[in-house]
């Protein structure tokens, strides 16, 4: 069985999987419960200034039938009284000293404050303090939270009031919400922080009441944007995991990175790692479903492991940040083609008509082998009512190969899993990216008869 | 035979709806899980040509309303097709979803949707104005229904003249109500009334109403009369009382289920029941006769299981309920004690030669007669033919069915027929019947030279031409 202990900034967790900052990890009493069922950390939800709440304070993002796609909120930090908070901390790290005990504070923008509340934090023998430059709302119009991460400038600057004071690692939570991610996190690292952690919750409206017009969550009659969370904001967060982790001044810096983002499963979980997370924060799908999803995170985290023969944990963090690249920098020759399994096929022509209106045009429709016109596709239906021709039969879609430019979209609707698949066929041309054309033939690369001239040289032929 | 000896409570557990409603989670989780299919074989396969795949995805949408106009607009009858449709034949057999998983249930969703359209009492169609052309319709049956319906949105005075107290034909009278209620047939038939449609019951053509009166006072005239009687069987012991016709059996139990399912008590059911027949019809009787309590319900049927033509999931169900059937079985004399049936004389039957149908013939085996107690005998071995009525139109008739051509105009000019008294071939179902409607409806519009959308590419503009034997039952049973 693969080890699954992780070091992070110094702290130890028997697994890299965290209970991110937020409602699951709001008392003593959730994380307790949380730490008997497994959980490796936990990140207690952000201490700091006094705060009122609003209700309702959450909305969903459901998608046929499904629910919780994704998580909308405008709860505040804790507000539960700083002592009660900083007390049950004391209480929890004394009782689970193998767990990372990590606690994420707020406060106002200058020195002491922040001084003191590291200070405090220390006082409970915490492993870490998390800086939430994040929160989208609430915290943020009273300049803190995400005020302070959008502005790499109060990013860098804080956290070197806190790193100068603080005897403990310090991890800084960076927001999503900024066109440039590596901005704020080269910013943490010029002050020192010892850790990144991302993404937070990204602004959101998450819905509009057709009934009502009010909007979702409905705070009497009024609402406004949230952070979002939860399964569908994964992408963006592998995103920016991605460009962080691949940057050359944090990977300069040697700090470690905690995940977060729509991390579901033990399979969300390893896309983090692999993209170089080296521990991973859970939030929506604990609200979703408890504590108890720990068993199948670290059980089909650790099966993964073994099936590829890997001993640690460790050993996969970041093992995929190598292949994340720039466009210019891709292949332009590498060639795939759908192929469609006609035993699994089951004619409900999804890709046919993705293909034809969406797409490039390289699936027809056959009966016995023969492309009909789509256009005669009713007059088809009529014969088929009519009784003329095999009752029944149903066009089968085909691809054209020569034709396919291979956008991977037929396979991405097919219902069916395994039926159509992306085929790697051999290079048309010599290995060639756009930045190599740039250099090479720059002319290719600005002007359209260059350009065309290339292809028929080339045997490019787009239709 | 006498009064069901149930508690109300499970006769009424009985005789509801066997399909409880879809709640709007129920069917947005359904409806979710369709895949949209393009050039989807569920439409192919709806011989009204439903939109399928449009309709589920509006119920997704939350457009329910949509839904609902989308199965209008192919098939007026869609409310009741909704529940008797024989879908696993039709659209949920051709499912895409059927091979490895599981079919959309096609047939509940689009109760759903029209249960939604009726219980708002929305109007989503505006007929067109008045043409002046006027149309008498034979039979408020689905046929009759869909035809005078579609002939009013073109703006054609449309008079349907029906025999019975009640419209709706075997939506009112022959469909279980565990399949669909009264107030469902009667709600559809509001809806083509409100289209325009005057509806003139307790009127039978031939007998208070001159039929060359109809030709002459009418621009044309469709006999959508649907069929008649069950026929007798030609054995000794006919007349004992406790001998019924399978379709009087079946509208005892709507109508009781009209007044309230208390009324169930005013249908006699015997506690022995002997039902001749093995078609659908005949499912539908006995599994009423269980449900009303008899001890032991028997299907008799002179040839094998293969040949019986109620569906194989019918015959399944009507097992489930406890039915026996008694195949190579024909009843050769109905025995009586004091004018009341007390038993059927059976012989067995071998199966000889195919015969014209490519059935091997039954033949009886020669001292093998056997008495089955019965103190009830309901026939379900089809229905007459109405003659009479295509006589007193001059029609041409074949094999006792109105003689048409595929846009379903008869041997007279201004006449046409639609429905079962025109089937000659085909599925006699209530959605071929309310095609059937569609296309008569078309066809006299155009005769008349009235403004008539042209066809959709590919919409068919007659009946298919279909080469199966015919399936002749019209009932829909109560199972699948």
């Amino acid at each position: 069985m693969a080890d699954l202990t992780t070091v992070f900034a110094g702290v130890r967790s028997p697994n890299p999987f965290w209970l991110a900052s937020a409602p699951p990890t709001n008392t003593a009493y959730q994380i307790n419960k949380a730490f008997e069922y497994g959980w490796g950390g936990a990140v207690w939800k952000t201490i700091g200034d006094p705060v009122l709440n609003v209700c309702n304070r959450y909305g969903a993002f459901e998608m046929g039938g499904q629910k919780l796609l994704a998580i909308n909120n405008v709860e505040l930090i804790s507000d539960r009284p700083l002592a009660v908070n900083l007390k049950e901390i004391a209480e929890v790290k004394r009782l689970w000293p193998d767990r990372a005990v990590v606690v994420s504070a707020m406060v106002s923008s200058n020195p002491e404050a922040w001084r003191t509340i590291v200070q405090q934090i220390e006082d409970t023998g915490a492993d870490a303090i998390e800086l939430n430059y994040g929160c989208p709302h609430g915290m943020s119009e009273r300049g803190m939270g995400a005020a302070v991460g959008q502005v790499p400038e109060y990013c860098s600057l804080i956290t070197s009031w806190v790193t100068e004071v603080a005897s403990i690692p310090v991890i800084v939570k960076l927001t999503p919400n900024v066109t440039d991610i590596t901005k704020p996190a080269r910013a943490a690292v010029a002050g020192r922080a010892n850790g990144l952690s991302l993404i937070n919750t990204i602004n959101s409206i998450v819905g509009v009441d057709l009934d009502s017009f009010e909007l979702r969550p409905n705070i009497g009659g009024k609402g406004g944007h949230g952070g979002y969370a939860g399964p569908a904001v994964k992408p963006i967060a592998l995103h920016m995991l991605s460009q962080v982790a691949i940057d050359p001044e944090v990977k300069a810096a040697g700090v470690p990175i905690s995940g977060m983002g729509g991390v579901q499963t033990w399979r969300d979980a390893a896309e983090f790692l692999l993209l170089g997370a080296t521990t991973v924060q859970v939030c929506t799908a604990v609200m979703h479903y408890g504590f108890r999803l720990i068993e199948d995170l670290t059980d089909g985290l650790s099966n993964w492991l073994d099936s590829k023969g890997i001993c640690s944990v460790s050993e996969v963090v970041g093992a995929s940040t190598h292949r994340v690249s720039d466009f210019g920098d891709l292949d332009l020759s590498f060639k795939t083609v759908a192929r469609i399994d006609e035993d699994k096929c089951i004619q409900c022509n999804l890709c046919y008509v993705a293909c034809d209106e969406g797409a490039h045009q390289c699936i027809d429709l056959t009966v016995d082998g023969v492309r009909i016109d789509p256009a005669a596709l009713a007059a088809d239906r009529a014969s088929l009512k009519a009784g003329v021709g095999p009752q029944g039969r149903k066009p089968q879609p085909k691809v054209r190969e020569e034709d396919c430019v291979g956008c991977d979209l037929c396979s991405l609707v097919c219902p069916v899993e395994g039926c159509i698949t992306m085929v790697e066929v051999p290079p048309e041309r010599p290995s060639v990216t756009w930045n190599e054309l740039v250099r090479t033939r720059p002319d290719v690369t600005t002007d359209w008869d260059a350009m065309n001239a290339y292809r028929a040289e080339m045997g490019i032929d787009i239709h | 035979m006498d009064r069901s000896p149930l508690p109300l409570e499970q006769l009424q557990a009985a005789f509801t709806e066997t399909y409880p409603r879809y709640t709007e989670n129920e069917a947005f989780v359904e409806a979710s899980r369709c895949l949209y299919c393009f050039d989807a074989p569920c439409i192919k396969a709806c011989p009204t040509d439903i939109d399928v795949p449009t309709f589920i995805r509006k119920i997704a949408t939350g457009n329910v309303l949509g839904a609902a106009t989308t199965i209008l607009e192919s098939n007026l009858m869609g409310h009741t097709c909704g529940r008797v449709c024989p879908v696993d034949e039709l659209c949920v057999g051709a499912c895409v979803l059927g091979a490895e998983h599981r079919p959309i249930a096609i047939g509940r969703l689009q109760r759903y949707a029209t249960d939604h359209l009726f219980a708002t009492g929305a109007m989503p169609f505006e007929p067109a104005p008045p043409t002046g052309k006027r149309v008498a319709v034979v039979g408020a049956g689905p046929a009759g229904l869909s035809c005078a319906g579609e002939l009013a949105k073109l703006g054609v005075e449309a008079h349907v003249f029906e025999r019975s107290e009640l419209p709706g034909g075997l939506s009112t009278y022959g469909i279980v109500v565990m399949r669909e209620p009264v107030a469902v047939a009667l709600e559809e038939v509001e809806f083509v009334k409100r289209l325009g449609v005057q509806v003139h019951t307790g009127v039978e053509v031939g007998e208070d109403l001159d039929p060359q009166r109809l030709v002459s006072e009418f621009d044309a005239v469709v006999i959508a009369a649907g069929t008649g009687k069950v026929p007798r069987l030609g054995v000794p012991g006919e007349d004992l009382e406790g001998v019924t016709d399978a379709l009087d059996f079946i509208a005892a139990t709507k109508m009781a289920e009209k007044d309230g399912l208390a009324h169930l008590y005013d249908v006699k059911v015997g506690r022995e029941v002997i039902v001749v027949g093995a078609g659908n019809t005949a499912v539908d009787a006995a599994t009423i006769a269980r449900r009303l309590g008899a001890d032991r319900v028997t299907m008799v049927y002179r040839r094998g299981l293969g040949d019986m033509p109620a569906y194989d999931h019918e015959v399944a169900f009507v097992r489930n309920e406890g039915v026996d059937i008694r195949l190579l079985t024909q009843p050769v004399e109905f025995l009586g004690e004091g004018g009341r049936v007390v038993g059927v004389r059976c012989v067995r039957m071998a199966l000889g030669e195919p015969d014209a149908s490519g059935r091997r013939s039954p033949e009886p085996v020669p001292g093998s007669e056997f008495v089955l107690p019965a103190d009830q005998v309901v026939l379900a071995i089809g229905q007459e033919k109405r003659l009479g009525l295509f006589a007193a139109f001059g029609l041409e008739v074949a094999h006792g069915y109105v003689k048409t051509d595929a846009e379903l105009r008869t041997s007279h000019p201004k006449v046409f027929a639609a429905g079962d008294c025109a089937r000659l071939t085909g599925h006699a179902l209530t959605v071929t019947a309310a095609q059937d409607g569609k296309i008569a409806a078309k066809a006299i519009a155009r005769q008349l030279g009235l403004d008539v959308p042209a066809p959709a590419p590919g919409e068919p503009t007659g009946r298919p031409i279909l080469t199966q034997p015919p399936v002749r039952e019209q009932v829909g049973g109560v199972g699948g």
